[in-house]
């Protein structure tokens, strides 16, 4: 365990280091959720009984998803694993006292959660400060609260546990640029990215929240603005559980097949 | 004509500081360190020479490279190549110089090197004739009328790397800059690269300006010698010239039978077993045939050989010399 | 012109080496913009308008930016990937040879899979044009064509002054998304949408707006004045800041050495 927690201490350090790309990130997402909010405003103003959610549930919504989007982004990946796959300098690393699939893990959630780190308080700062009902809120009450960040959490995990699953495609296909920029869309797109996943057609929307996409960021996020309550929140982060196990449970299965092949074949 | 009068240059390098506390204090404020890259730089090259430009990394070296071909503007000071200041009229300049970087490709990857060489024809607007010979020419001294056809993907770092050579030379520039041109490659290929350079160098007349750490490179292939440490050009003068200066030590290997040689104030011995022995004199105070004859005096010799400063050594040695 | 040709040939040849990777790379870029799509499909099932602007309308609007970006993205891509072009030294590459710089970082490279976004684009304004209500004048389609033309110019300089932005910061340059990127996924709705201050800093600071929300107004009949049809030709104004700081950027480069 140690070592895994030296490995995530090493990478969050580098990740500190991008000081000026952090506040060129703070300014995107800062403009990014902000135009997002306009698009919505206008649509509100069209027809305000059509809108699934509230206009200032939706604001702590797209806030919240931009403050943690380094968190959630499907498009970002570790190029260093995919060059390592490729090359076949992963046999290397094989050499080495180290489950791969975890460190692989670990590294990734230590990228994702320096920048995050570096980026997130501004935003939410800011975004706190703006007029109402374009304002981001604290959540209504205290269980909200625990319970977000419990399932931000859980949904963290299951994101890194689906891209796990990409790069380990990448044994397979040896071609990553295409499955990464096809996994990319399905994910953002399904996950709520695009647009929140109660803007949904309604006979969709059962689907949906069921896939493993939703208990990413969806999950955390409609908790926080309060979209969902009570049971529904306890069987929501119920389901993150459950994906996260079965994603990755078939992570770790698929990852000693791909390296039994790897052995096999000599990379 | 090659000419650089007092050239400098300075960078401004930001600092970084490990820790989640600076990280997060630079994110507001920045420091900055100042390096003298080059510092009163000042050389001439004649048409159709051969120059080896050596120093430890980051020395300099590739600051002037980059600025002799046209990539860099000095702070301060003057360069005349060929009657034109590089930086101020790159496209008329760089027609005339060739440029090898020996850890980057110039050639497309994933296309047949032919198809490459007759896009840079392009891009020179080199004539079809001088294109055709300069081509033959050059495929032929290179040894590279087999594999033009193959992407370069697939090609051996020797093989591609003389294909590079042949690429920066398709254009016949009066100026050739190498840089770290043999680095990786085999014993075999090195000798063929640098058999090609001398070549290049007697039959077309070409100005060659070579950087490297292999010191057999400048062995082979310069007379003359620019070392450059913490930006200042600290010698300029031929081999030999050199040699001489560090010449005063020889080492001396003998194999002999009889009884042991014993270490005298004017005979070091570097090493002695099993009747194998290196000695080292002071050519000052004991000239080689004293020494030889000495041991000779002294032991049944079997073998002998007397050997100066390899170039190695040499460089080693002016290193330590100039504290660079 | 002769030798643009050899090096697109040469490119296509290069990248037709990988066929498996390039189309599913087309397919992915193709599903990207999709994605995009039905978000705002989405949304029309839900409200029949916004600020007077019908699905259709703005499936028209959205295809012409798309098309515009994609086809810029395709044959700018050098200017996209420059900060790469920089890390790697093959700025050095190309400052040694004797050639225009912009020429050489042009054809430094062309993505051809950016086909995707573009069937995209094209399948959008196959399926708007009859159902737009729009009556298609010559002048009209005009209008079209110097939309995506100017389009492509504005876009273009983006590309260019991002590269040249690049020179002093690396890092930093991920804010240029928000006009690059960004002028391509909000652009999807004309900028009136978004409020008059959005409107004013895309017509008189990032002008986007000048090919894309006025001369739509005189397309789809909102507006009869007819010089709006011109506005987008002033991309290449917007071209001459983004330029000069590009070439200061190389200047810059050249005295810095990084």
């Amino acid at each position: 365990m140690r070592k895994y927690i030296s490995f995530f201490k090493i990478r969050f350090i580098e990740g500190m280091q991008y000081r000026a790309a952090a506040w060129a990130g703070i300014a995107t997402q800062f403009a990014w959720g902000g135009m997002n909010l306009l698009m919505f405003w206008a649509f509100y103003q069209n027809g305000e009984n059509s809108f699934p959610m509230t206009f200032p549930e939706l604001s702590n919504y797209i806030w919240m998803q931009q403050a943690f989007l380094a968190m959630f982004m499907a498009w970002f990946f570790d190029n260093e694993i995919f060059d390592g796959i490729m090359s076949g300098n992963i046999a290397y690393e094989l050499c080495r006292p180290i489950d791969l699939y975890n460190m692989w893990f670990v590294k990734n959630m230590a990228i994702r959660l320096s920048r995050m780190i570096l980026r997130c308080m501004p935003i939410l700062i800011v975004a706190a400060l703006l007029p109402y009902p374009f304002n981001l809120t604290l959540p209504s009450n205290t269980l909200n609260g625990v319970s977000f960040l419990v399932s931000i959490f859980l949904g963290f995990l299951v994101l890194i546990a689906f891209s796990m699953l990409i790069y380990i495609s990448a044994f397979y296909t040896l071609s990553p640029k295409g499955i990464r920029i096809l996994s990319t869309s399905v994910i953002e797109f399904f996950a709520g990215a695009v647009i929140p996943l109660p803007f949904f057609p309604e006979t969709l929307q059962p689907i949906m929240y069921a896939l493993p996409f939703a208990s990413m960021q969806n999950t955390p996020f409609l908790i926080y603005t309060g979209y969902i309550t009570g049971f529904e929140v306890m069987r929501s982060m119920l389901l993150q559980v459950t994906w996260l196990i079965i994603l990755l449970t078939s992570g770790k299965l698929l990852m000693k097949h791909a390296l039994k092949k790897v052995v096999v074949q000599g990379g | 004509m090659i000419e650089l009068k007092n050239v400098n240059k300075t960078f401004k390098i930001a600092k970084r500081n490990a820790g989640f506390s600076e990280a997060v204090k630079a994110l507001f404020k920045r420091e900055y360190t100042y390096v003298n890259a080059l510092q009163d730089v000042s050389f001439a090259i004649n048409d159709g020479e051969m120059v080896g430009y050596i120093g430890p990394n980051g020395a300099g070296k590739s600051s002037t490279i980059k600025i002799m071909s046209g990539i860099l503007t000095p702070d301060n000071g003057e360069c005349i190549i060929n009657g034109r200041t590089p930086w101020k009229d790159r496209i008329a300049h760089v027609k005339d110089i060739g440029v090898v970087f020996g850890q980057r490709s110039q050639l497309w990857w994933d296309v047949p090197v032919v198809d490459s060489f007759e896009l840079i024809r392009d891009i020179y607007k080199i004539e079809a004739y001088s294109y055709k010979k300069m081509l033959n020419e050059l495929t032929e001294l290179l040894d590279i009328g087999e594999i033009i056809r193959t992407p370069a993907r697939q090609l051996s770092l020797g093989q591609r790397m003389r294909c590079e050579i042949a690429a920066s030379l398709l254009h016949n520039p009066k100026i050739l800059f190498l840089d770290e041109p043999t680095i990786g490659l085999d014993a075999v290929s090195k000798i063929a690269v640098r058999d090609f350079i001398k070549t290049i160098n007697r039959e077309h007349g070409t100005t060659v300006i070579l950087t490297t750490h292999d010191m057999q490179d400048i062995e082979a292939l310069t007379e003359r010698i620019l070392l450059i440490g913490k930006g200042r050009i600290l010698l300029d003068g031929t081999l030999s010239e050199l040699k001489k200066r560090n010449s005063a030590y020889k080492t001396v290997t003998v194999d002999y039978v009889g009884k042991k040689l014993e270490e005298t104030d004017k005979i070091i011995i570097k090493k002695d077993l099993d009747g194998h022995a290196e000695i080292l004199i002071d050519t000052a105070v004991l000239s080689v045939s004293e020494a030889i004859s000495y041991i000779s005096s002294e032991v049944d010799v079997k073998d002998i050989s007397v050997m100066g400063e390899t170039a190695e050594e040499m460089v080693v040695s002016l290193y330590k010399e100039f504290k660079i | 012109m002769k030798l643009y040709f050899k090096y697109l040939s040469m490119l296509l040849k290069c990248q037709m080496q990988y066929k498996v990777s390039f189309t599913l790379t087309v397919i992915g870029q193709f599903l990207v913009s999709f994605t995009t799509f039905l978000g705002v499909y989405f949304m029309f099932s839900r409200f029949n308008s916004v600020n007077s602007f019908t699905f259709p309308e703005v499936l028209l609007c959205f295809s012409i930016v798309l098309m515009a970006f994609s086809i810029t993205e395709c044959f700018v891509r050098g200017f996209d990937v420059f900060p790469q072009l920089i890390k790697s030294g093959d700025l050095d590459r190309i400052l040694v040879r004797p050639r225009n710089e912009i020429f050489q970082v042009l054809t430094s490279n062309v993505d051809f899979t950016r086909i995707g976004r573009l069937m995209q684009a094209v399948l959008m304004l196959i399926y708007a044009v009859p159902v737009s209500g729009i009556i298609w004048s010559p002048d009209k389609v005009i209008t079209i064509v110097v939309m995506i033309i100017g389009g492509i110019v504005m876009f273009s300089a983006l590309f260019v002054l991002y590269a040249g932005i690049s020179f002093f910061t690396i890092e930093g340059l991920e804010f240029m998304n928000i006009f690059t990127d960004g002028g391509r996924e909000f652009g999807k709705y004309p900028f009136s949408i978004y409020g008059e201050g959005v409107l004013k800093f895309f017509t008189y600071i990032i002008p986007l707006a000048l090919f894309q929300y006025y001369p739509f107004l005189y397309l789809t009949g909102k507006s009869g004045n007819i010089g709006l049809i011109f506005l987008p030709l002033m991309g290449f104004v917007f071209m001459i800041p983004c330029y000069s700081i590009f070439k200061y950027g190389i200047k810059r480069y050249k005295s810095t050495g990084s």
